[in-house]
């Protein structure tokens, strides 16, 4: 991702007891999650994006100056934002057709708006809502309002606090979808707030990493789920989000070939149309190396690869980074493996090695669902 | 039995419309007041809350003797009745709409206060990030969402006012047809010894009470139900 970075904050100041000093870019295209524990700062730093909070700083966006260090501040209302907030907050004294055009422009019978009513009903799946109260709406179908509200405000950004946290897990399984969708239709710049690495896995193209009101790192996902001196690698429960694209369907065993820089990948999956966008995650305990091409295994993907770096986790465990293609051009997992192994194998630093991923897990398709 | 004299009429008329008329300005000049006690962070916010509510407080003849004052030919409401050529607001009409404000506004304010209050910042917030003004998201978000305390507020006003009966008497001066009203003229009758008007007067607002207190719960209940 080398394209002009849209989106330009950086924010420093006290709240109460809390202090924040953080400074990101984002690009013009894709989703941006803002990634932390608890109380890192990551909804502040997201309010303040939208001028709900005003702290001292610059924030740009799309070439249009929000705020500057010279006390330049555009109230909220003239922002073109859209805002999910964690809770779906409509307004419960308006049917849900009016909540939706609450933020619309006026019509003057200018141009046509880039994002429409029909297409957002659609894309969220409102048809039989419009006419309803929010009062009567479910957890999940009152967040699919709340984001086609935001979307018909026609923002050149969209800011979505954990829209996601305050639904339970089916709930969260029947917005993601309409998530992806809008993420892969629209070509809106996202800013993602999120502590569910499971969300930024399926959603985020970037990240960025905050720990007590800091930016730790920031850039594209693969990057940073590589990145052994952040917390996401060295997690218990790392994992490598690559996105693919499909190559091949092998019908006659179910699986689906997905092409990746410096290899290819089967996963089992329904067959998707070639050329088709996916992407799939690998967890870096599922990856083990060898030395040599094994033999004969039930392991369908092994791929050749060398090694980037190493670190250990503790004293009986390492994680390694390994990039794909013989010449270690390619995309980069991760694998943990012991650190007798490690030594075993007399492995190190650009050490060419076969990866065994024994679990190689689809996403839903990107693109079309339908 | 025979109909009730005539005489009677004109102050229940008298009433309802200096109740009328003091309701709509109340609702008028509490609304602003009760939307900036709720969302300012003015540290004499408290102070000017303390000043609106003195009225529920002081005995009606203390604030009746200081309106008394202020309406005089010698106070502001001299200068401002001067402005038509007449000497007081002392003893007339607008006097008495100006008394019913005062002594009525901490019952008016205090339920859209707390309405604007419950209302919270969140709907205000999302109304900004959808491109609403200040106006705009009190005109369309807040005061729909408050409207309940609005009618509280204007339901109590209303009742407040008719029921007033030591600042009306300070600063009416009983005067029939002009600033005789119901609860004064029940004082009147009982004076004279006329129980059959003064029955009649007070039966009438213990129905008006009871039929004023059975709508607030109904209101409660229905906005309970309503915004659950």
């Amino acid at each position: 991702m080398t394209e002009r970075p849209a989106i330009r904050a950086e924010f420093r100041g006290t709240l109460g007891k809390f202090a924040l000093d953080a400074g990101f870019t984002a690009p013009a295209k894709g989703v941006t999650a803002l990634f932390g524990p608890s109380g890192c700062g990551k909804t502040t730093v997201l309010r303040c994006l939208a001028g709900l909070v005003h702290l001292k700083g610059v924030c740009e966006v799309d070439g249009d100056v929000w705020q500057d260090e010279n006390g330049a501040f555009l109230p909220t209302y003239k922002r073109p934002l859209g805002y999910v907030f964690q809770e779906a907050s409509l307004f419960p004294h308006l049917s849900v057709r009016r909540n939706l055009l609450f933020g619309a422009p006026r019509k003057d019978g200018g141009p046509r708006e880039p994002i429409a009513f029909d297409e957002v009903v659609e894309l969220l799946g409102l048809t039989r809502l419009l006419d309803r109260s929010p009062r009567n709406l479910s957890g999940g179908e009152r967040q699919r309002v709340a984001i086609g509200r935001a979307l018909l405000s026609q923002p050149k950004l969209l800011l979505m606090d954990e829209p996601l946290s305050a639904l339970d897990r089916a709930t969260k399984n029947e917005i993601l979808p309409f998530l992806e969708r809008l993420r892969d239709r629209l070509a809106l710049p996202v800013v993602y707030v999120t502590h569910d690495i499971a969300e930024v896995e399926r959603l985020a193209d970037g990240i960025v990493l905050m720990d007590k009101g800091r930016v730790i790192g920031s850039g594209p996902l693969g990057e940073l789920e590589t990145d052994p001196s952040l917390p996401l690698a060295m997690a218990r429960d790392a994992a490598v989000s690559l996105d693919g694209v499909v190559q091949a369907n092998d019908q006659a065993y179910g699986l689906v070939i997905l092409k990746v820089r410096g290899g290819a990948f089967s996963a089992p999956a329904p067959p998707a149309p070639l050329g088709q966008r996916r992407r799939i995650r690998i967890v870096a305990g599922d990856v083990s190396l060898a030395r040599e091409a094994p033999g004969p295994s039930s392991i369908l993907n092994i791929l050749p690869g060398r090694i980037v770096s190493m670190k250990p986790v503790d004293s009986n465990e390492v994680v390694a980074v390994v990039a794909l293609g013989p010449d270690g051009a390619g995309a980069r997992i991760l694998s943990r493996l012991t650190r007798k192994s490690w030594e075993a194998l007399r492995l190190g630093e650009g050490a060419s090695v076969y990866a065994q991923i024994k679990a190689v897990a689809l996403a839903a398709g990107r693109g079309d669902l339908d | 039995m025979p109909s009730p004299p005539p005489e009677i009429w004109v102050p229940i008329k008298l009433t309802l419309e200096l109740a009328a008329i003091s309701t709509l300005s109340l609702i008028i000049v509490a609304t602003p007041l009760a939307w900036w006690l709720a969302r300012s962070k003015a540290w004499f916010k408290e102070a000017v809350a303390a000043v609106v509510s003195l009225p529920m407080v002081l005995p009606p003849t203390v604030l009746g003797f200081y309106l008394l004052i202020a309406l005089g030919p010698d106070g502001p409401g001299g200068w401002v009745a001067s402005l038509w050529g007449a000497r007081t607001l002392a003893f007339t009409f607008t006097g008495l709409v100006i008394g019913s404000i005062i002594s009525s506004m901490p019952f008016v304010v205090q339920p859209i206060r707390n309405a604007f209050a419950a209302v919270g910042d969140r709907p205000l917030e999302v109304a900004a990030t959808l491109r609403a003004s200040p106006p705009r998201a009190f005109f369309t978000v807040a005061l729909p969402l408050a409207s309940p305390g609005l009618l509280t507020g204007a339901v109590l006003g209303f009742a407040h006012t008719v029921g007033e009966f030591g600042v009306i008497l300070m600063i009416g001066g009983n005067i029939p047809g002009r600033t005789r009203v119901m609860s004064t003229a029940i004082f009147d009758f009982v004076e004279t010894m006329r129980w059959r008007e003064a029955n009649l007067l007070a039966g009438g607002m213990v129905a008006f009470a009871f039929a004023v207190i059975l709508a607030m719960i109904l209101i409660e209940k229905r906005f309970a139900r309503a915004g659950a």
